[in-house]
């Protein structure tokens, strides 16, 4: 019995959760549709989001590209198909590892600032004040985080492939002897416009679960410090996995 | 012992009125059956020990938490359960001090204050910025203070602004959630000093909550004693001395033993 009661209770819990993440979802997304728009504050957010994360996405990015380029041709040359290097890397980083690997660099710096911003505020009563000062929490605070990251993330991505490409290219080039020419025109030959647009709306969307679970855990943060620290961890845990989640059911909408 | 308004003889209609107000979280019962009224440009301080409910009464008259049962007033007009724009609304007449002060991190000191003028009443920045180093004067506060962010004060100047906060926008009823905590018996006096100024040159109705007695004493004309989630008195200040009610006379001494005993756990 104690068994089967602690599932029944898990799964409670679960849909309990799920319950209340769907609803703060509605809630948020109602908010960021109606004025008043918070326009000084959903710049600070895209500053805050695409400008100061350049660094981290940039460096993950050409890395990225820099091993994919390396062990491709580790691989490829095994059956004599190193020219298909450049179209590897480029498919590989716009399709796929851009988006990922930036959308998870990104919920490890976004969405726990977030959810520590938020849930200090809750945890001083700071959520409190700005109802009592005729401000709704979900406006001012929510909304400007949701559409910032939503509105960012694609324009990260975009950045990152591009230096994703370009990491590539150096190693291609400068340490595996390619002609620079020729792995340019490689690279754009079998690139098309959709293997970018499919990795930006995924980025899109990956921008909005970070934001939507960093406002979510830290805004319902409780407990002072050890709330906001849990706060802070799940904000980020379950960004990653809905981000990986969504990734293989955003792949298989466009390419299956 | 009387629930309803008796102490300072104000005439007309009740500014705050509760009648039969509950309120639980699980099986905790934290509110039970609340009556009360705050006259019109009365001061009135709810007193009691830690967790005897007295942040939520608070809370459940701003909106912040729904009660389970009973009907708030504010002016006459029900506002129990109002929610958004009308929540809004009602809240425009509100100012509140928060225990911690509970000022914006992200904000300079002047942007605090005149946050409720900018976002709340659609007042441009640069005459915020004006009214708020106005009421910064008024609590005791330099213009140099404007600029700087809240980390940078010491606890007392915290309070100052968190009181300039809630005046800036000269609202009809003041909250004061333990205004005095954590300060120092001279800062403490001083604040006490300017909760009394303030509310008399607006003219507001204030309701506190404290255990500092002589906060209590100096910034109220009634005080009510809740304990277990019920009014066990209310009355006017002058007369808490002789209250022949053992909680009050218990709490006002601070003794340990009498009716009143400290619950080790929360729940």
């Amino acid at each position: 019995m104690g068994f089967l009661s602690a599932i029944g209770r898990t799964t409670l819990g679960f849909l309990e959760a799920l319950g209340k993440i769907t609803l703060f979802t509605f809630m948020a997304l109602s908010h960021c549709l109606r004025p008043p728009f918070y326009l000084r504050h959903i710049g600070r957010q895209m500053v805050e989001i695409g400008y100061y994360s350049l660094p981290v996405v940039g460096l993950t990015a050409v890395f990225t590209g820099m091993v994919l380029a390396l062990q491709s041709y580790s691989g490829f040359s095994r059956f004599n198909a190193e020219s298909a290097i450049a179209t590897v890397v480029v498919l590989s980083i716009t399709r796929e590892l851009g988006p990922v690997l930036g959308g998870l660099m990104v919920a490890g710096r976004i969405g726990a600032a977030m959810a520590a911003e938020l849930g200090t505020m809750r945890v001083t009563e700071q959520v409190d004040a700005l109802t009592t000062l005729s401000t709704n929490p979900f406006k001012y605070l929510v909304a400007p985080r949701l559409i910032a990251g939503t509105a960012m993330l694609p324009l990260l991505v975009l950045v990152a492939d591009i230096i994703g490409v370009f990491g590539g290219y150096l190693v291609a080039v400068y340490r595996l002897d390619f002609n620079a020419s020729t792995y340019i025109n490689s690279t754009w030959q079998y690139l098309e416009f959709m293997d970018v647009v499919s990795g930006l709306v995924k980025a899109a969307c990956f921008g909005f679960v970070i934001s939507l679970m960093g406002c979510y855990h830290g805004y319902n943060s409780r407990g002072g410090a050890q709330g906001v620290g849990a706060a802070t961890t799940n904000a980020v845990v379950s960004a990653s996995i809905m981000i990986l989640v969504l990734n293989y059911l955003l792949t298989g909408i466009f390419f299956s | 012992m009387s629930l309803e308004s008796s102490g300072n003889g104000a005439a007309g209609a009740p500014k705050i009125s509760l009648r039969g107000v509950k309120k639980a979280f699980g099986p905790k019962v934290v509110l039970n059956g609340i009556d009360l009224d705050v006259m019109p440009g009365e001061s009135l301080v709810i007193i009691g020990g830690s967790g005897t409910g007295k942040s939520v009464l608070l809370k459940c008259i701003l909106g912040l938490l729904e009660p389970d049962a009973g009907r708030i007033f504010i002016d006459g007009e029900e506002t129990t359960h109002l929610h958004g724009r009308e929540r809004e609304a009602v809240l425009r007449k509100f100012g509140m001090l928060f225990q911690g002060a509970a000022l914006f991190d992200s904000l300079p000191v002047w942007e605090n204050v005149g946050f409720g003028l900018i976002q709340g009443q659609g007042v441009g920045r640069r005459e915020a910025r004006e009214r708020a180093i106005a009421t910064l004067g008024a609590v005791g506060l330099a213009p140099e203070v404007a600029d700087l962010f809240p980390s940078e004060l010491s606890g007392g100047m915290q309070k100052r602004v968190g009181l300039a906060r809630a005046i800036c926008t000269r609202p009809d009823i003041i909250f004061f959630d333990e205004p005095t905590t954590g300060l120092d018996p001279i800062m403490s006096d001083v604040i006490n000093d300017l909760i009394v100024q303030c509310v008399k040159d607006l003219g507001a109705t204030a309701l506190s909550i404290t255990h500092d007695m002589a906060s209590a004493r100096k910034i109220s004309d009634r005080i009510a004693m809740l304990h277990k989630g019920q009014l066990v008195w209310v009355g006017p200040t002058a007369e808490i001395d002789r209250s022949g009610n053992a909680f009050v006379d218990q709490f006002i001494h601070g003794r340990a033993d009498g009716p009143i005993q400290m619950q080790i756990r929360a729940f």
